[in-house]
């Protein structure tokens, strides 16, 4: 076995700095790495570049990063909850690049995986594909999307062990795990860190091969975005 | 005329037993209340889910099971959760047999507009373009006319596209229609609204044939 475990968030994020490109798991609030997010906001990392598919409300998850003005750059789908997004971006502050969920999901997983790009239908015809390669298959059009490129992947899983091995729970799992391996470096946090043989092999969602770093959360907010509800009758 | 519920309601009848389908926000949403019980249909969300059930209870609520919208949701008995490139796996590898998706304007040529206003707050295309560049069978919920009365079945969009030559079937507060080769082609009228009330709110091509039946709901 390959221990991956550091102690805390703080030894997680050693050789993080500014200028750099993270990915971030999340769907809205939903699989958000809460606790390396609040740590970086301690680091007061400057000028960095998120991957990430939406950038968090004015108070939290990304939205915390904003706040301080941190991010130079969002790379999401979707960015719709947050004023102070919008606010920086209208100012010309932050620069934006928006991108079909789909392929940002396929854009990380081909970084993943090994493949330098990957040709998607997502965006063909559209502003998307502006300056893109595209190309016919079959009579249908394609256009070519690159491989992210990132220095820390930074994911939110529920249970981990001490190899690194994951399991997600839920819709938490959205991009977490096509992010793990995607970057240079691949740091976890996790609601329960086992040892090593606790978690049954057959049930992993990722392999420990694709993390070099995971600790357990000192805390978890888990904020609900639209709590909606049905009335007992 | 209809109102978002009766659309909701007409756009129910296109599903079909055995179906998986993904709804987009809006009109959309509305359309699993109104799918009869007796039919065999799994929900799709984009954001890792398949099998989605009703809101839960009070009390019940998971910030770890969300749909597409970010609201809280359930899951019935046969649901799965996936990663976000194994849900665009589905979509855009055709598995998914219905999208169901609001939209600021439709060309007669099927070309689709949903997801930017130059000027306004960009907020993102989310899983939209990957939806309509695949799916086979898309299905457009939305009002005939805009705010301002105008048309929203245009000659050609005049907002940034979301996707080229996609959507097949367009059910309007007014009509259903189809696209083919050459415009719109008027199906079914909704209760109490004539055709030339059509004519009128259509600003691409219609192409009317000898009879057009009111819509049963």
């Amino acid at each position: 076995m390959i221990n991956k475990t550091v102690k805390s968030v703080k030894e997680s994020l050693v050789g993080v700095s500014d200028n750099m490109t993270f990915m971030l798991g999340g769907f809205g609030l939903c699989g958000i790495p809460e606790n390396i997010i609040a740590q970086l906001v301690k680091l007061e990392v400057k000028n960095i570049t998120c991957i990430s598919n939406n950038a968090g409300v004015d108070d939290f998850g990304l939205g915390l990063l904003l706040k301080h003005k941190q991010i130079k750059k969002m790379i999401s789908s979707y960015v719709g909850e947050n004023d102070e997004f919008e606010r920086q971006m209208l100012s010309g502050e932050l620069d934006v690049e928006l991108l079909p969920q789909g392929t940002l999901a396929e854009r990380c997983r081909a970084a993943k995986a090994g493949f330098p790009a990957i040709y998607t239908p997502a965006g063909y015809g559209t502003e998307v594909a502006l300056g893109k390669e595209t190309r016919a298959f079959d009579g249908k059009m394609y256009v070519l999307e690159h491989a992210f490129k990132a220095d820390f992947a930074f994911i939110k899983a529920w249970k981990g062990d001490e190899a690194g091995n994951l399991i997600f729970k839920g819709t938490a799992r959205n991009f977490n795990p096509n992010m793990c391996g995607a970057a240079k470096i691949t740091v976890v946090e996790v609601e329960e860190l086992l040892p090593a043989g606790a978690l049954n092999p057959n049930e992993i969602h990722v392999p420990g091969i694709f993390v070099q770093r995971i600790f357990k959360g000192v805390s978890y907010e888990k904020r609900i975005e639209q709590l909606t509800i049905t009335k007992k009758q | 005329m209809l109102d978002k519920i009766g659309i909701a309601k007409r756009i129910a009848k296109e599903v079909k037993d055995g179906y998986y389908v993904n709804l987009g926000i809006g009109i959309p949403t509305l359309v699993a209340n109104y799918v009869p019980p007796n039919l065999s249909v799994e929900f799709q969300s984009e954001n890792g889910v398949l099998g989605m059930g009703p809101f839960p209870f009070e009390g019940e609520e998971d910030a770890d099971i969300i749909n597409a919208g970010k609201q809280t949701i359930t899951t019935l008995p046969g649901a799965s959760f996936f990663d976000s490139a194994m849900s665009f796996s589905m979509i855009r590898g055709k598995h998914v047999d219905l999208t169901i998706l609001g939209a600021m304007e439709v060309a007669e040529n099927g070309d689709i507009a949903n997801w930017k206003i130059p000027g306004k707050m960009v907020k993102g295309m989310g899983g939209a373009m990957d939806l309509v560049a695949s799916a086979e069978n898309i299905i457009v919920a939305m009002m005939h006319t805009n705010k301002r009365g105008q048309s929203k079945l245009l000659k050609q969009c005049a907002l940034p596209l979301t996707g080229v030559g996609c959507v097949k079937k367009i059910v309007t507060n007014l009509a259903v229609l189809e696209v083919v080769d050459k415009g719109f082609k008027l199906l079914e009228r909704a209760p109490g609204v004539s055709v030339k009330q059509i004519i009128d709110a259509t600003e691409g091509e219609l192409i009317i044939g000898s009879n057009t039946p009111e819509m049963i709901i």
